[in-house]
Formats: structure tokens, sequence, C-alpha cells
């Protein structure tokens, strides 16, 4: 809220050629005047040691408490002007990249608009406060969930960096699927023998590691709370036990993809049918025959993707079932010298170095390659299999004979429902209607609906008792990640991170180190918290959302609409904030009819008071106004980027960025409206199915409230087109003058607000 | 924080991170974030690294720079962290919890006053072959390394200027006194626990692979050269041209394992170059909607959900992807190229003309050339499992040829595998 105390100091900078394009004194003496600023200074070289001694000494002397800095971007000379002084909230006004570099020099419009940007800032400036940090008492105990690979490793390294650790494993064992496999494919040089998995020496490390406490043959019947003081209650039999712990790491890996569906690759049909699963527990206990008889093998067959890479079943590839097949022909060879043995596969994938043991294999006179798909297998009288292949290469059918077949299963994330829909796919249908849909379904562009129906349905593994469901969200397929590019381990719950096959099918050698990633995340994630700074993606920012509860209507939109799942309820629907679960988006806010969501520094009456700063001409002078509403994440950095061009737009635009689009609160277009704004454009990112927004909804949210907006613009009178919403990416800057200049062309076609002046 | 020129010398920190690409970077964040102050040094002049150059990313088809964006927010926002740019590791000693790192800064001839004006660069008469666009585009002696540079400073290549008053004009021009054309090379001591070595990789050398005359022709190009050709900010703005004569490229081929599975060039698979292709093929089919192309390959390689982008192509009836191995590239009429490839199955050889070939060439680890102190290499040159004991961790690229996201998780594991090396004094 705005504090009456402020002191502002205005220090705008003329480098750059912004005193070419500007009357320098002209800006200065209007900034001074129309923002009551104690002080406003000048200088040609701004960013220099100098000037900034300078502005420090002012602070001192003057007790300035509030400074705008006009010059260039807020994105470069960073440290120059964070000057680091408690209670002194700097304010950077882009007058260089977004007026001096893009628009005529010396021309009236030029010198409004530097204005305009100046006292935007200064009414920015003035009824923001810094913020101070949200600082409370912090578990920094890790969760580990899942005693496999992954799991393990995360317990271990998170132990070995100081961190207290509980391990829960639903097992009475642990070591996961690795128990149960013979070797595993070679990892390290010269990448041609089968390896010891490592596992037992692993298990016992971490079972002496004094920092772990394990919990076998446990699950967890509750957990609630908020990062560092998240409460769980497991179970093991006996008594519930209750304990506090700070963050998660989800490790609780995969199951075989069902195989009873593969009837017409002779599951459950043919006795000598199992799968890769099957045979690697046959092969540990240390005999390979055919399961129906004990009969040797002469020959066998592997079909590769046996329910995988098929729509029908799981559309992904599991990634190492390639590699599993490899090796499983190994052990027959091992035991057999003579045996036959034949793979059936789509594309052989055996990335990176993994590609020398396909090598090796392919050295093998008794190993048959054939690229193909499985149509049919049979039992025959002597209860081996017959497997009808369609010969894609020479389009033959060919038939192969074989003592038994191995069905090469893919991995499903523990993650993942039957039934359920990814967060992202349409909200589950009626259940006659499911079959139907079913294909439109995975091409269909998703819709932000439905979460709170998926999440009922979640996997009940950290039965979580947040507002929007007991697991972590999932996206397609089942898996639980956000950002599976540039930020993998995020989620959308904050402080909870996945890492092994249920985050992505992968090796055990990606699993080992994808569990120190996770285990890095989790220990971040409670050492920022703790100092009240936020995560991931406004890394530092120590701002956070104010609630002023008496005036809420119980609408429950900020509860549901949060991304990050941040706020519960009460039993009349009052929203119960977890502040260290938020991420300071700023989506509540923008979804609050009652503007009582608050951040210290961005807020709706910041912004207002920004929007009302702005001097809108007469009609007369015929100079329109339109506001742009600009995601600060992509859609700002590229403005930039026009600026660095030197190419130009019109002259009568106003930016002001938000945190996200869904940061972006509605009254704001009915402010601009009714204050005489001819046109409104918001540019945020990209959403649907390859969404780029950085809080994952954020954009698609705004589209959905601009709807709503649209008819307000009906019921008003004014014409639907004085407010446009685009999708922009980073690199997309050459599209921007034309989209400015295009919306102004219309702007003028339509013609003039008719509330300017009221 | 922004980049350094200098500072205390010797400094101490927790880490030292080498290499400022995507892995690099992220070990940097991930470990800053969790309180531990960093050192990151990069030899090139910004971070980034490979993927700055990208036009690009699979599957999702967004630009790299959104990504990289963010983690530049979160290095200017983060105190704990000091990046190094145009700077080389000169030697390594000591133990895990106590290494004595030198490192090499070399001059950028432009001091921290640089405001990216772009004055000097008008001053600036001579002009370079463009490294970030692989030599297809020329830019001044001075300039900024590309447009959305971190950090957002210029570099000026003094050797090649040979006219001293040119200098002269180019540090006059500048009003804020940035360009020191008297800088020199400087040695920095660090004092560090743990170092992450995540220095990444170049491409393969197609000019190397007999067979597929690259460097021959101009029309045969490689993969990251595609990248750039459809780059916004690439040497055409992003319109994809013939390099040579701009013709519009209506028509491509995509050479898969150019040099790859092939044990007379990189016997590995480099794990991204399908994925990579059959994101290159959507920069033509989007440009040119008439347009047709041509993916010749041994087995399509793209795991896990990737396989959804590989369908995706599959349905574009304008993109033919056929097995098959190149066997040679050679020109006709006009500039175009013959692609003959065999069908490796069946036997049967094709010919397809095309406007212009992309060769998909592999990954090599930068550590092949310039390897880590200490740890042990496998044959390609690749940082081998078993190594963390040393007290160097590997990340990205120089452990395994891998995709964008697999890096970023390698860096977040490098970043606590080097916190534990660190606390074992």
């Amino acid at each position: 809220m705005a504090d009456t105390n402020t002191k502002l100091g205005i220090y705008i900078c003329s480098g750059c050629d912004i005193g070419k394009a500007v009357d320098i004194e002209k800006l200065a003496e209007i900034a001074k005047s129309d923002t009551k600023a104690a002080i406003c200074k000048t200088n040609e070289f701004l960013c220099g040691g100098n000037a900034i001694r300078e502005i420090r000494e002012d602070i001192e002397k003057e007790g300035l408490n509030r400074v705008v800095i006009a010059g260039c971007s807020h994105r470069v000379k960073t440290d120059e002007f964070n000057l680091n002084i408690p209670g002194v909230l700097i304010e950077r006004c882009n007058i260089r990249e977004q007026v001096a570099w893009v628009q005529k020099p010396q021309d009236e419009d030029t010198q409004m608009m530097a204005e305009d940007y100046i006292r935007m800032s200064a009414a920015k400036a003035k009824s923001s406060a810094p913020p101070e940090p949200f600082i409370d008492e912090m578990s920094k105990t890790i969760l580990v969930v899942g005693g496999g690979i992954a799991g393990l490793n995360s317990a271990l390294d998170s132990a070995n960096a100081g961190y207290d650790v509980i391990l829960v494993e639903k097992e009475a064992e642990l070591g996961g699927w690795l128990t149960k496999f013979k070797s595993t494919f070679p990892k390290n040089p010269p990448y041609r023998e089968l390896e010891d998995s490592g596992i037992e020496e692993l298990i016992t490390k971490v079972k002496e590691h004094p920092k772990i406490k394990i919990y076998t043959s446990t699950t967890i019947k509750k957990t609630s709370g908020q990062p560092g003081q998240l409460d769980i209650t497991l179970q093991n039999g006996g008594d519930p036990m209750e304990m506090r712990v700070g963050s998660i790491v989800l490790a609780t890996g995969w199951k075989p993809y069902d195989a009873t569906k593969l009837g017409h690759l002779g599951y459950g049909v043919c006795q000598n049918a199992i799968t890769n699963v099957q045979m690697e527990e046959m092969a540990k206990a240390g005999d390979v025959k055919r399961p129906s008889d004990g009969k040797p093998i002469e020959s066998i067959a592997f079909i590769q993707c046996a329910g995988s890479r098929d729509p029908d079943h799981l559309p992904y590839c599991s990634a190492v079932c390639c590699r599993v097949s490899l090796k499983q022909a190994l052990y027959v060879r091992e035991q057999y010298p003579d045996a036959k043995i034949y793979i059936i596969y789509k594309d052989i994938r055996t990335p990176a170095q993994f590609e020398l043991f396909y090598a090796r294999i392919q050295e093998d006179d008794n190993i048959f390659f054939t690229k193909g798909e499985v149509v049919n297998v049979v039992e025959d009288s002597n209860n081996g299999v017959i497997i009808d292949v369609d010969e894609t290469l020479l389009g033959e059918k060919i038939q192969l004979k074989a003592d038994m077949v191995v069905l090469a299963t893919g991995m499903v994330p523990t993650t993942k429902v039957e039934g359920a829909q990814g967060w992202l796919d349409p909200a589950p249908e009626p259940a006659e209607e499911k079959e139907d849909e079913k294909a439109e379904e995975q091409e269909g562009e998703g819709e932000a609906g439905g979460e709170a129906a998926g999440a009922e349905l979640g996997a009940k593994i950290l039965n979580l008792t947040y507002r929007q469901g007991t697991d972590l969200p999932t996206l397609k397929y089942g898996f639980p990640d956000s950002h599976y590019i540039c930020f993998p381990y995020e989620t959308r719950r904050t402080a909870m991170y996945a890492a092994g096959c249920v985050r992505a099918p992968m090796d055990t050698y990606q699993a080992s180190h994808d569990a120190a990633g996770a285990a890095m995340k989790a220990i971040q994630s409670i050492e920022s918290l703790s100092v009240g700074k936020a995560i991931h993606p406004r890394s530092g920012d120590l701002s956070f959302p104010d609630f002023f509860l008496q005036r809420c209507t119980q609408c429950k939109r900020c509860t549901e609409e949060c991304p990050f799942g941040s706020l519960d309820e009460d039993e009349k629907g009052t929203p119960k904030p977890n502040i260290l679960r938020c991420r300071r988006c700023g989506i509540c806010m923008g979804a609050c009819p009652e503007r009582i969501i608050s951040f210290k520094n961005y807020s709706v009456p910041i912004i207002s008071n920004m929007i009302k700063s702005i001097e809108i001409p007469e009609e007369d002078e015929e100079k329109p106004r339109v506001l742009v509403f600009v995601c600060e994440n992509d859609a700002l950095p590229s403005f930039d980027i026009v600026g660095l061009k030197r190419k130009s737009y019109s002259p009568y635009v106003r930016l002001i960025p938000v945190r996200c689009l869904g940061a972006l609160n509605v009254v704001w277009i009915a402010d601009a409206l009714s204050a005489g704004f001819d046109g409104i454009i918001l540019v945020g990112c990209k959403h649907g199915d390859d969404y780029q927004c950085h809080y994952i909804r954020g954009s698609q949210l705004a589209e959905t409230r601009m709807e709503n907006v649209q008819e307000k613009l009906t019921q008003l009178v004014l014409e639907r087109e004085r407010v446009q919403i685009n999708t922009l990416a980073l690199t997309d800057y050459d599209k921007i003058p034309d989209l400015i200049n295009d919306f102004m062309e219309q702007i003028e076609e339509i013609g003039p607000n008719p509330y300017k002046g009221f | 924080m922004a980049d350094q020129e200098t500072g205390t010398n010797p400094l101490s920190a927790d880490l030292l991170v080498v290499g400022g690409g995507i892995s690099g970077i992220t070990a940097a964040l991930e470990a800053a974030e969790a309180g531990r102050d960093v050192i990151l040094i990069e030899k090139e002049p910004y971070l980034g690294g490979r993927v700055a150059q990208m036009y690009h990313y699979f599957p999702k088809l967004c630009p790299p720079s959104c990504g990289l964006e963010i983690n530049f927010r979160r290095i200017k926002d983060n105190r704990k962290i000091r990046t190094y740019t145009l700077s080389e590791v000169e030697s390594v000693n000591g133990k895990p919890g106590e290494f004595e790192v030198k490192v090499k800064k070399n001059p950028r001839y432009v001091n921290e006053n640089c405001t990216a004006c772009g004055l000097c660069e008008a001053a600036c008469r001579t002009e370079i072959d463009n490294p970030f666009d692989f030599g297809m585009s020329k830019i001044k002696a001075i300039h900024l390394p590309h447009l959305m540079a971190y950090p957002m400073r210029y570099v000026l290549h003094k050797d090649v200027v040979k006219d001293q008053s040119e200098l002269e004009d180019i540090a006059k021009s500048c009003p804020y006194d940035s360009v020191v054309l008297d800088d020199e090379p400087k040695t920095l001591t660090f004092n560090v626990g743990a170092v992450v070595w995540a220095t990444g990789w170049k491409p393969f050398d197609a000019s190397k692979i007999e067979n597929l005359n690259f460097g021959k022709y101009p029309h045969i190009i490689t993969n990251m050269m595609m990248e750039r050709l459809s780059a916004p900010n690439g040497p055409t703005s992003g319109r994809i041209l013939r390099p040579g004569d701009q013709k519009e490229v209506k028509r491509i081929a995509f050479v898969q394992c150019a040099g790859s599975r092939d044990e007379n060039y990189l016997p590995y698979c480099s794990g991204v170059c399908c994925m990579a292709s059959l994101k290159q093929t959507t920069y033509i089919r989007e440009q040119y909607p008439d347009s047709e192309v041509f993916v010749f390959f041994i087995d399509a390689r793209t795991p896990g959900r990737l396989e959804d982008f590989y369908m995706k192509i599959q349905d574009d009836e304008n993109v033919h992807i056929t097995r098959g191995k190149v066997a040679e590239i050679t020109e006709v009429d006009g500039g175009d190229m013959k692609v003959k490839a065999e069908n490796t199955l069946t036997g049967e050889m094709t010919e397809t003309v095309v406007d212009m070939v992309v060769l998909a060439t592999g990954m090599v680890p930068n550590t092949k050339d310039s390897p880590p102190p200490f740890v042990k290499l496998d044959e390609y040159g690749f940082i081998a499992p078993g190594n963390e004991q040393t007290g160097i961790i590997g990340s990205g690229v120089v452990m395994r040829p891998q995709e964008v996201s697999v890096s970023v998780q390698d860096g977040t594991a490098a970043a606590l595998k080097s916190i534990i090396a660190a606390a074992r004094r």
C-alpha cells in the first residue's frame, strides 16, 4: 500500500541518444513538477561510477526512499543500479529501448512518451514499498518417497550434503526393480560387457548412513501444510507416525505396461509368451528356460515396442527396452551358445555410447534383427510360438517360429492413474462417450479445466490435503512435470520434485543422476524459502501476496486458478493462503474480482496509479492512446530487441509490464477504457499443449478472462476490437512493429474512445 | 552478478563451474540459489553456449532464448554467483575441498562502461566472418556477440584490425571510454572446493566425411548451420535461403548419422540428431508451404515422449522419411544437389535432387581436445562414469551426447555432487 512518507528522487540519463531524442531539460522539469519529486537530476552517463556515487549520496543526505532511474532497460546495467540499500526502492524506467531508440528524435510525440513513462514509474515507485521477506521456522528434512535406484541415490546424496532424510518405501525391502534384475547394460567403457547394477552396495550405504531414517512397508497416509512445514503421517500397519519435513523427492518409479492387454502378441494366449520383466526375473534366478515345460531354449524371439509407440496402448517410447532386449539376448547366448535369437523391432534405439553395445551384439552371428510390425502371435502344437511379421522394408509377410517369445513392454509412471486425465487434457467425459472421444482427445488442444476432477483421481501417493488434489498434477501420459525442456524438475507443487522413471522413462545411469538433481532442487527450495526468497521462476523474489480477507466474497477463483495449488479453503470457501507454497506469479491477484490480493510492489492500485498517471490528450488533438500490457518474461525482452534493432513503432502506445498475463486484473482494462484509452493490447506467451507460459496457464487464463471483458465492452457499447490479446515468443521481435502499427490503424478506423474526457 | 572484469585475487568460492552453456549455467545457478558461492567461467564473450545459436528447441518448437532469459535474470539478481567470460582454465591443483584454479581471462578490449549503444560499431570499418553464424555472415571487428547476448557488452577482435588509426577511431567513438586498446590477458586465481566441468561440445567436422562433399559445395550445410539459417537473429534474419546464391529452399534433404554410428568417424550415436532434423523439417515446411523434405536415416531415435513429435512429422505428406544410407552427394546443373542413397536392407538405390542438403552431424565433446585434470576419459573423449571422487564433476555433453533437458538435469545433479565433493576437506 502507498507509503505516505515516500521521498522520491528521479535521475534521467541523457546518454545513448536519449538526449538527442528528447529535450532532457524539459523532461526533467515536467518530471519534477508532475511527480513532486524531491530531487530530479540529469546525467549524460548515469550508469557511470560518478553518477551512481551521486545517487547514493543523495539517498543518504536527502533521505530518498524511492528512486526512479530513467535510462536503459532493467535488463542491462543491473549490477550498477542494484544499490541494495535497505528501505530504498529502485524503479527502472526504460526511455532508451522503449523511447529513444524506437521513436522519431525531437518529436512532440516522443517527448510526451518519455514524460508518460517517467510519470508511470514515479507513480509505481510511490505506491510500492520495498518487499520484506516472509520468514518462518522451517524443517530442512528431506522426504524421499520410493526406495529404488532413484530414491536411494536421492536419499544418499541429500544426506551426504548434510541434510536429514526420511526415506519411505512401500515394499518390505529397499532396491526396487534392480534387485529383481540380473545385470544392467554397460555404462562404462568400452561399453561392451554387462555390469552389476551395484544396487546391494547402494542399499548398504543408505542403511548405514546416520542421517537417513528408513521406513519400509510404509505408505504416506497424509501430507499437509506447506514447504518447510510439511506434516506427514506414515502408515505401516502399526500406529500412524507423524513427522515434519521440508521438501519432497518423489521417486516412486514405474510399473510395467499391463501385458494382459497384449493378447495379439501372445501374452495370456501362448504359454511361452512372457514380458521382459519376467525374463529378467528368470535370469536372476539363474536359469533361463521355457516356462511351460522347462525345455532348453533353441530359439527365442524378442518383440520390441510391445504396446509401445502404439496409439492404442502407450504412444510414447520407453527408451530403455531396446537395450534391455539386447542385454537379455546375451543372457540366452551365455546359457545356450547355439540358440537362435530373433529381435523384431521398429527402430533400434541405443543412444550415445550405448551404440557400442549394439555394435557388439550385431557381431553375434546367432542374433538376427528383423525390422517389422508383429501382426499376430499364436501357439503351435509343441507349445512354441508362431509370429506373423509384416516386414516393413521388404513389404513381405514373414513367419517366425520360436520356442518362446519375450515382449519388450514399456514403463508406466506410478503417478499415472487409469482413467484420469492429465491436467492439460480436457476434463473427463462421461463414461459412455469416452471411447468415441479418445482419438479426438489426444489431438485436441488442452483447456484449463478439470484439474480438481483429475486430482480427485490422483495416484494417492503423497495424499496431499491440498485444495487442488492429492498428488502432483501430471501432464500427458501421467508424468508429473511441467517444463520438461528448460526446467525439467519443475512440477506444479512447490518444493516437490520427481526423480527417475516417474519423471520420464530412463536408464539406471540417468536415473542415478536424475536423483541427485531432484535432491539438489529439494535442498535449494528449502534453503531459499527459509530466507524468504521465492523459488523458480521468480527466484530470489522477496515479495509475496497479502490477502485482505475481510472483503473476500468466497468466489474461489484464486484457489482454483493458482497454478501451484497454493491456496486451501475453509468450510465457507474463504481462501487460506500458504505463502511458502507461493511462486509469486500474481495470478491470484489477477483473478480476484474484489481486488483484495496485493504484493508490496505489485497490486491493483499500483498498476491503476500507473494508468492514471498517463496523460490522455483531448480528442481534437488526434493523438490516440493505447495501453500495452506486456508479459515481463518473454514479450518485454522482445520489445528491448526492437529497440536494439532501432525499429520504430507508433508513439501512441504505453507499455506496462506484468508478472504474467494471468497476473492482469481486468479492472485495469475497465480503468483504462473509462480514462479514455482508445485501445488495449495484451501480449503474453503461447498456451496450449506446447505452452511457453512460465506459470503454465497464465496466458490461457488471461484469454478466458478476456472473453468476459469482451462482453463488458458490448455492454458499454464499445467495439470489441478495442481490446486485443496476442501471444508472442521472445524471438518474435520482428513482428512487434507491425503488431502495434496494425492495431493503431484499426483503432483509427474505429475512431476515438467516446468516453474520452468524461 | 554481471560479468566480472577483475576481482580480489585470489578469490575463494565453494564451486567453480567451467563452461557457461546450458549445463554449466544450470549447475552454477542451482548451487548459488542453495546459498553456495559460485564462480562461472566461459571462454566465449557471452553465456549460453550452443543453445544460444539455436532457433527452436524440440519438441515444443520454442526459442531457447526464453529459458536463457530466465537464467540470465537469475544470474543478474544473485550476488552468490560471479561470471567471467573470455576465460579459460590454465591449471588446477590441489584436491577436493581445496583446489587452486588458475584462470586466464582474455582481453575483451571493452570494459564494463559499455552501454551497447553501437557507436563503436559505426566507427569500425573492418569486417570479419561471424563465428556465431559459422561464417555465413559478416560482422564488424567490434560487435555485440549476438542480439540476446549476455553480458550485453561489445567485444573487439583487435588482431584483425590492422590499421592503428582505425583502432583509435573506434576507441574515440565511445563516449563512455569503454574501449581499452591496451587491455591484456590476466591470470586470476580461485580457491574452490570443487570444479564442475561443463565445457560442452563442438559439431563433428563434416569435411572429414569423404563421400558427403561438405566444404566442396556451399549447398551442403550442417545441422548447426541450419539453426543459424532459420533463426531470426541469423545471417538471413530467419529466411531460409541457400548460402551462395540465396535461392529459396523448396526441396531439401536431411542426411542422418553424417559421420555418426560409423567406426571411421564417430562410432557412437549423438542421441539428438534425429529429433534435430525432424524439428528442422518444420522450419522449412512452415516457411515454404509447397516445399518437399527428404530425410534419410538408419533408425529414427526419438525416445520417450519425443515419439509424439515423430508421429506428428510423419503425418505431413510432404515430408518423406526413408530408411537409407547416403552414399554420395554431387552437384547437378544450377547448383542443385543430387543425393544418392542406398536402402540398407533392400539394397535399392535412389537418387533425389534437392536445393540444399543438411548433414546431421554429431557431437564431439570438447573434453576430447581439452581434457580436464585428474579424470578418466573414454576413448571418444567423454568423461567416464565414476570420476566423482576427484572433485572434478562432469556435466552435460562432456559425459554423454544428450539433449538439452538431460543436460539441464545433469547440471542440477552436478551442482549437488560438487557441493558434496567440496565438503570433503
